[in-house]
């Protein structure tokens, strides 16, 4: 019960924090002086292309460009009716990307949840490594085990990830013939979805997910290892061994439970490092994301691409944020009851 | 018939160093209790930690055995040189321990039932159901007056004594031949202490299972113990019966423990009430209450830290403030420095000479804070805490007259020198970092930064209670002879009623955030009449085998406020007025 109060109201801080960060997106992409549509309409003046002018000025009038800033951001975010009524984000209107001539929700579609799943597998794999590894290097710390793991672990944070990229297609395609490039094999591409396709997509995750996960799995190794040997020193541990307790049960029931906590608050800042630390890989990559779309658009000054993408990338880390709170609430009774009556 | 546990010619070390325990040899009798007493670095720990051998990595154990001998007719196994898998098997099944610090001993992520059944599902092959039977009348037999909900609780829900006594039923739920405590009590409030100890000495008779009791206190193994043994700088000083060694120490280490030892005196009459007519210090009607916000989407709670405590301490005198942890007295202390603001209606006057026109301390000019600021000092407990480990000790002394623009730099480097002598250093450790010295010589070099500005009033917050006996004796000593020699007066927080009988001349005890009693230390010690006072009195540990702690005594005054007499008890939150029962002596009680 009382958990399901503490949802409610993370769910409704997490609302209000999206709210300002809209503001925030809308201002940073309005900062540059001019519009996609502005400098477009310039161009063509000077070279005189009078009908292409006119269907410009046209967008810029169905999509409210012409009237203050406040009034777009409100005809944006849907708060405020424009030349279509009210049609905004929150009414699942995404807007018009102007470089690519095509509704944003349709560029955007497949690799929204593309995006989500190289960034979902990046992040099972950055756990599924540091998890084991982490424990290892604790329990059997100063030994040649803990070396070679710590070793691996800063080649991994210190390699640059599109030289790891190059370096893994190169190999994985001579020895195991992996695929090379993009997230499914072409003829698949606008497929509805199917086993040949699912495995096609499988295949070709796995170099991605290696690339995008190995440094945040050593930089999360290295922390687990720190928070675990700060906690083989308590009281406790002593404790857990004087009952009887085999090191390695001792080991996972006490000391991890309490190295874990911050394992899990990282669910929050793993996902926005690795969906913006991903977008030149996905470039290199040749991955159909949202990165590749981010960069075009930014360039282009393409404002409602942009600005779908990076509130996108937002709603992301919020929804990230919100797991890992919640999941700590579970997990860490000093949370749940700290203010329990004695 | 050979001992249960024989400990013969044990000697640990680390690295190439000397070895830290020499030659260490005792023997524990089946159902028998035995003390190893010492103070902090005499090897007592690692002694009784390599029984179970759950020693830090890098100790080495460079020799000697230790024999172990189950049962009636079991045979003796080497603990030293057991198998891991086996010994694992002993560890909380046959030799079980409880340790010093229960706020950190019990993992704060698990249920207490989780914990403490655990112990049982490790040695034995016991259904969930039966385990929680036996745990749950282990917690009941422990004193929980509501086991199932002991079971639900978390370890940060519940007092340090309520820990301990987890800790207790933990470690004799697998019903051990040995129990080893760790200075189970030293963290402890005297009244838990004292009814801690009690418990163990009960569930000890209950099957028949010795105990070695770690600690440093001789008042404790007076208490507790049948054997001895003492130990000092890894060596055993003496060993021998308990009655012996308490009756005539042979040793001269032993000897000088006791001198050191603190002790409530025999007062043969009542003191002569201390006077009150040259203040400087008077607390007049200081009540703080702080509003707690319970966190996330609770409305705030409001917590009164003290009531009604009016205090005056005269000049070049000693008012000490007596009460266990939660009693008010820390915040007295924090008012009375004017670092916390009390409620409206009290306050706190200063007169740093006689006759002058006194300061409120709380309504301050910036020239009169400043002034003040140099006048009142305070000493802290923890001396390891209160240095800066990254300031020489020359910068630590020389900051406050820094701050207050005193002196040229040659002139700071003097004073700093001087008053490193007065609390007994050499001035030639001024270049030296706080991680050179001993606990000891830190407690004295934090004295010695609270006198550099010449204060008028110290404020002493348990100085002594983080050191070893005989070093808290010097510290005492000390803090005496620079009251004497400088004319300085000292309100003393502590919780050891033993330690303000020596220094003290008025005692305040306080309970749930009021004083309960007030008097001079003979007074106090002769009649006391509050039946907390009584209860901390009778809790302290006396080294003197005929003067046991009266349980019933303690049981009855460190209780509830609303569980007292009924001429003492509280009526809910509304306590009794303080009384002058006779000149100098006031008691909190209804007429």
């Amino acid at each position: 019960m009382m958990f399901l109060r503490y949802a409610v109201y993370r769910f409704a801080t997490m609302l209000l924090t999206l709210w300002v960060v809209s503001i925030l997106v809308f201002i940073i992409i309005n900062l540059p002086p001019g519009d996609y549509l502005s400098n477009q309409i310039a161009e063509l003046r000077a070279t005189g292309q009078a009908d292409g002018v006119a269907k410009a000025e046209f967008l810029r009038r169905e999509y409210a460009l012409d009237r203050p800033l406040y009034q777009q951001y409100l005809i944006w975010v849907g708060f405020a009716p424009g030349p279509q009524g009210f049609s905004g984000l929150v009414q699942g209107n995404f807007g018009w990307s102007f470089e690519f001539d095509r509704p944003v929700a349709e560029i955007v579609g497949d690799a929204l949840w593309l995006t989500v799943l190289v960034n979902l597998s990046a992040v099972l794999f950055v756990y599924a490594v540091a998890l084991p590894l982490g424990i290892l290097q604790a329990a059997r710390s100063e030994t040649w085990a803990d070396y070679t793991a710590g070793f691996i672990g800063y080649l991994g944070l210190a390699t640059p990830n599109f030289l790891l990229a190059l370096i893994l297609f190169y190999y994985g395609h001579k020895y195991f013939d992996l695929p090379i490039g993009g997230l499914m094999a072409p003829e698949f591409e606008g497929q509805p979805l199917s086993w040949p396709k699912v495995k096609s997509i499988l295949l070709h995750l796995i170099v991605p997910t290696f690339v995008i996960g190995t440094s945040g799995a050593a930089a999360m190794m290295q922390r687990l290892r720190a928070n675990m040997l700060d906690e083989l020193d308590k009281p406790y541990v002593e404790t857990a061994i004087a009952k009887g307790m085999s090191p390695r049960r001792m080991l996972t029931k006490y000391p991890l439970r309490v190295a874990f906590n911050p394992f899990v608050a990282d669910i929050g800042n793993l996902l926005p490092a690795m969906v913006s630390g991903s977008v030149l890989v996905s470039v290199v990559l040749g991955l159909q994301t949202i990165g590749p779309y981010l960069l075009t658009a930014l360039k282009s000054q393409d404002q409602f691409l942009a600005g779908f993408v990076l509130m996108f990338v937002a709603l992301l880390t919020l929804i990230g944020t919100m797991i890992s709170d919640m999941l700590l609430v579970l997990l860490d009774p000093r949370i749940r009851y700290g203010d329990r009556k004695r | 018939m050979a001992a249960l546990l024989d400990v013969s010619s044990l000697t640990i070390g680390f690295g190439d160093a000397a070895a830290v325990v020499e030659d260490v040899s005792f023997r524990v009798e089946k159902g028998r209790t035995l003390a190893l007493v010492g103070e902090s670095g005499s090897g007592k720990t690692l002694t009784c930690r390599s029984i179970l051998r759950i020693l830090p990595k890098a100790a080495q154990l460079r020799g000697g055995s230790i024999r172990w001998t189950p049962g009636t007719d079991g045979a003796a196994l080497d603990l030293l040189t057991l198998p891991e898998r086996r010994m694992r098997d002993l560890r909380g099944s046959q030799i079980s321990m409880i340790f010093q610090e229960p706020m950190r001993s019990l993992s704060p992520l698990h249920r207490l039932g989780d914990q403490v059944s655990e112990v049982l599902h490790l040695h034995q092959s016991i259904s969930r159901a039966e385990a929680k039977r036996q745990v749950l009348a282990q917690f009941d037999r422990v004193g929980f007056a509501d086991p199932e909900r002991a079971w639900r609780s978390y370890p940060f829900e519940m007092s340090g004594g309520m820990r301990q006594r987890a800790m207790i039923a933990m470690a004799m739920v697998g019903r051990p031949e040995l129990l080893i405590a760790d200075e189970p009590t030293t963290a402890l409030d005297v009244t838990t202490q004292a009814q801690v100890l009690g418990l163990i000495k009960e569930l000890q008779a209950e099957i028949g299972m010795a105990v070695i009791l770690v600690t440093h206190d001789l008042g404790v193994v007076a208490n507790m113990a049948d054997e001895v043994v003492v130990m000092n700088r890894g060596r055993v000083m003496e060993s021998g019966r308990a009655s012996d060694i308490l009756g005539a120490p042979a040793h001269a280490y032993t000897a000088k423990l006791f001198a050191a030892a603190p002790m409530i005196p025999a007062t043969p009459s009542p003191a002569r009430a201390m006077p009150h007519d040259d203040l400087i210090l008077d607390i007049r009607n200081v009540s703080k209450s702080f509003t707690m916000r319970a966190g996330g989407w609770r409305g705030p709670v409001a917590v009164t830290a003290c009531r009604d405590v009016n205090l005056s301490l005269q000049r070049g005198k000693t008012l000490a403030v007596v009460g266990e942890s939660g009693s008010g007295k820390t915040t007295c202390a924090q008012v009375a420095l004017g670092a916390v603001q009390p409620d409206p209606g009290g306050e706190v006057l200063f007169r740093p000479v006689p006759g002058a026109e006194p300061i409120n301390v709380h309504n301050m000019t910036e020239t009169q804070r400043r002034s003040f600021q140099r006048q009142a000092q305070m000493v802290f407990q923890d001396p390891f805490s209160s240095l800066s480990p990254r300031m020489r000790i020359q910068q630590a002394l020389t900051e406050p007259l820094e701050i207050h623009g005193i002196g040229n730099r040659a002139e700071r480097r003097e004073k700093a020198a001087q008053t490193l002598q007065l609390v007994g250093l050499s001035p030639d450790m001024l270049g030296r970092y706080p991680h050179a010295f001993s606990g000891g010589q830190r407690q004295r070099l934090s004295i010695a930064r609270a006198l550099t500005l010449d204060p008028k009033l110290l404020v002493c917050d348990e100085p002594t209670s983080a050191l070893d006996v005989s070093v808290q004796d010097q510290i005492l000593t000390l803090l005496e002879d620079i009251r004497d020699q400088a004319g300085l007066s000292y309100l003393f927080i502590s919780h050891d009623l033993a330690v303000v009988a020596r220094i003290a001349d008025e005692v305040a005890v306080m309970r749930a955030g009021v004083i309960v009693e007030q008097a001079p230390p003979g007074t106090l010690f002769h009649d006391p009449r509050h039946p907390y006072t009584r209860a901390l009195i009778a809790a302290q540990p006396e080294p003197d085998l005929s003067r046991p702690i009266d349980l019933d005594l303690v049981a009855q005054g460190a209780g509830e406020p609303s569980g007292w007499p009924e001429m003492f008890r509280f009526e809910g939150t509304e306590a009794p007025v303080l009384r002058e029962l006779s000149p100098g002596h006031m008691v909190r009680c209804h007429v």
